[in-house]
């Protein structure tokens, strides 16, 4: 199952999720330099607020803030759900 | 030692003081040169290089007038190459995208130092990356003409591009296939350098006006062609569309009504960006509605000025450099699009330059931090993306500087506590305007209590910074590499700031 949710426009963010036999984050951001553990942090506060274990999730940022991230991510999950 | 920016530099050499520490000292100039023998006229640039006997080693210089156009530069390299010359020191005054055949010259060691006042593309890149074997020298446009005719920066043959040329030597931007209007960065070049070479695909019998003098011009070199000068336009012509782009300029514009700014007989200077351009409409717009008249705007000029001189609206235009096709052909037939050269414009030795004459500029900035220093030289990972070009000479000569920019570009926070690079002195910036707040510089008491009771909502830089960080976050810091690559020299020839070379792993 998957999801996609975002675009690779100025400021969002694409993201992608995937179950998975065990939990990975892929980030690849244009301000990783900057703000990479909090990207990091954003996405696994949102899986364990989702109760989400086992999935592969791949970020590509394109400078978008914490709430634009989490409601990607949270767009995301629900294809995933909506994805058979 | 750590200089008046509170910056390290080494203390071989010499540090910036202030911007005013100029006035304490007197003009240098080295001799024009003068020479008797006449004008040669010669068709391959192989023949030049026998001439002039180009060896190792040598200054060249160039202008950037015909900008991501410009095909001398990349002449004069790839024949650098073919006889591989070393340790080459180059310096145009400015370097853009196109000049990709520098690249491999810089890596192998042909070309070792550059002098300039703006880069950006793979030579900035590849300089970034620690490339380069001497150092690289950013001067601002005034900077540049001091250091040339000080002799601290002694050319032993400027290479200029030049539209038309007369069979005396004159030469003209205005007219000819390439024309790319006034040649205001190449006059320090022509008249100090050891020797002259103008580059044309356009001779003509006889000018009637010309801005290159052909008593200095020892060699004319004949080619198919200096240029695409489609290659010009390089910013952009459309005002922004972007709210808050917009919210920025209108507030600025409102500012600078509230201040008496704008006034009969008053003078400004903008960049080219779209904020700017919207900058432009909405001052033209209270102009219009309190039958204003200007006495002149200056700089790189565009088509949104040219329409203004047109319209009666400023008595003047002093042109360094046309930053598009409309501004050429607007030099070549209006009496009142005057050329200046680069040190008429800025040059702090200069009686009273164009820049000392502003009544307030607008400007951009990559990073401004809480003692308003601007850089807009590197990016935030210390990548070059840019130079002063006229930045720190205008900021320092008008009345009022003006900074315009969106508190945060892709997440990154334009208000640093430190900029990663330091371009402009922040004693010489004023205002900064974003569309969240508008903060003063706390040593214009004279502004802040102008604007006491306005209706602007003022903040200190230090509130922007924190509102900034709330919706971002705070980024983490940024280390550079310990190599010196380079240095940022202010216009009066002291050193504001050391260039060092990006950690690889923010290459760009």
């Amino acid at each position: 199952m998957k999801g996609i949710a975002g675009s690779k426009e100025s400021n969002d963010c694409l993201i992608s999720v995937e179950t998975n036999d065990k939990t990975t984050i892929e980030i690849n951001s244009i301000v990783g330099a900057f703000f990479y553990n909090q990207i990091l942090k954003t996405i696994e506060d949102t899986l364990t607020e989702q109760g989400l274990k086992n999935v592969k999730v791949v970020v590509v940022d394109k400078g978008a803030l914490d709430y634009t991230i989490k409601s990607r991510l949270l767009t995301a999950i629900e294809r995933m759900k909506e994805d058979v | 030692m750590i200089n008046g920016v509170k910056r390290f530099i080494p203390d071989n050499l010499k540090p910036f003081v202030s911007s005013d520490e100029h006035l304490n000292r007197i003009r240098k100039t080295v001799s024009k040169k003068s020479k008797t023998d006449e004008t040669v006229f010669l068709h391959n640039i192989d023949e030049v290089f026998n001439a002039l006997n180009i060896t190792s080693g040598m200054t060249l210089s160039f202008h950037h007038h015909l900008r991501n156009g410009d095909k001398v530069i990349q002449l004069v390299a790839k024949e650098i190459e073919k006889r591989d010359l070393k340790n080459i020191h180059l310096a145009p005054s400015s370097i853009f995208p196109s000049y990709t055949n520098l690249v491999d010259l810089i890596k192998n060691g042909n070309v070792t130092d550059i002098h300039t006042n703006y880069l950006n593309g793979p030579v900035a890149d590849t300089i970034s990356q620690g490339y380069l074997q001497g150092k690289l020298i950013m001067n601002t446009h005034g900077g540049r003409s001091r250091a040339i005719e000080s002799g601290d920066l002694a050319i032993d043959v400027a290479f200029i591009a030049c539209p038309v040329v007369d069979q005396f030597g004159n030469g003209h931007g205005a007219i000819g296939k390439s024309a790319c209007g006034t040649l205001g960065y190449a006059i320090s070049d022509l008249e100090y350098a050891k020797k002259v070479v103008l580059v044309t695909d356009t001779l003509v019998d006889t000018l009637v006006a010309h801005q290159i003098d052909g008593r200095y011009v020892d060699y004319v070199l004949v080619i198919d062609s200096i240029g695409d000068r489609g290659g010009i336009v390089s910013g952009t012509t459309e005002v922004s569309k972007d709210p808050i782009g917009l919210k920025i300029a209108k507030d600025c514009a409102n500012l600078l009504n509230y201040l008496g700014l704008i006034k009969d007989g008053f003078s400004m200077q903008t960049g080219a960006g779209k904020t700017s351009l919207a900058v432009v409409k909405f001052v033209e717009d209270i102009m219009i509605k309190n039958g204003i008249i200007g006495s002149f705007a200056s700089g790189g000029i565009t088509k949104a000025y040219v329409d203004m001189l047109e319209k009666d609206l400023f008595k003047n235009l002093y042109d360094v450099q046309c930053f598009d096709l409309e501004a050429v052909t607007s030099f070549a037939k209006n009496k009142n699009h005057l050329a200046m050269s680069a040190s008429e414009y800025g040059n702090p030795f200069e009686d009273n330059p164009i820049c000392n004459q502003l009544d307030f500029v607008i400007l951009g900035a990559t990073e401004i931090d809480l003692d308003f220093n601007v850089n807009v030289t590197t990016d935030s990972l210390g990548n070059l993306i840019g130079g002063s070009g006229g930045h720190a000479d205008i900021a320092y000569g008008s009345k009022v500087s003006i900074i315009i920019s969106p508190l945060i570009k892709s997440r990154i926070p334009i208000i640093k506590e430190r900029v990663m690079t330091v371009t402009t002195p922040g004693s010489d910036i004023d205002i900064l305007i974003t569309e969240r707040g508008i903060a003063v510089n706390p040593l214009r008491k004279d502004l802040l209590k102008k604007l006491e009771d306005s209706p602007f909502t003022l903040y200190k830089i230090e509130e922007l910074l924190s509102i900034t960080h709330n919706i971002t976050g705070v980024p983490r810091h940024i280390e550079t590499d310990e190599k010196i690559i380079g240095y940022v020299e202010y216009r009066d020839g002291t050193y504001l700031d050391v260039l060092r070379k990006v950690k690889d792993e923010y290459f760009r």
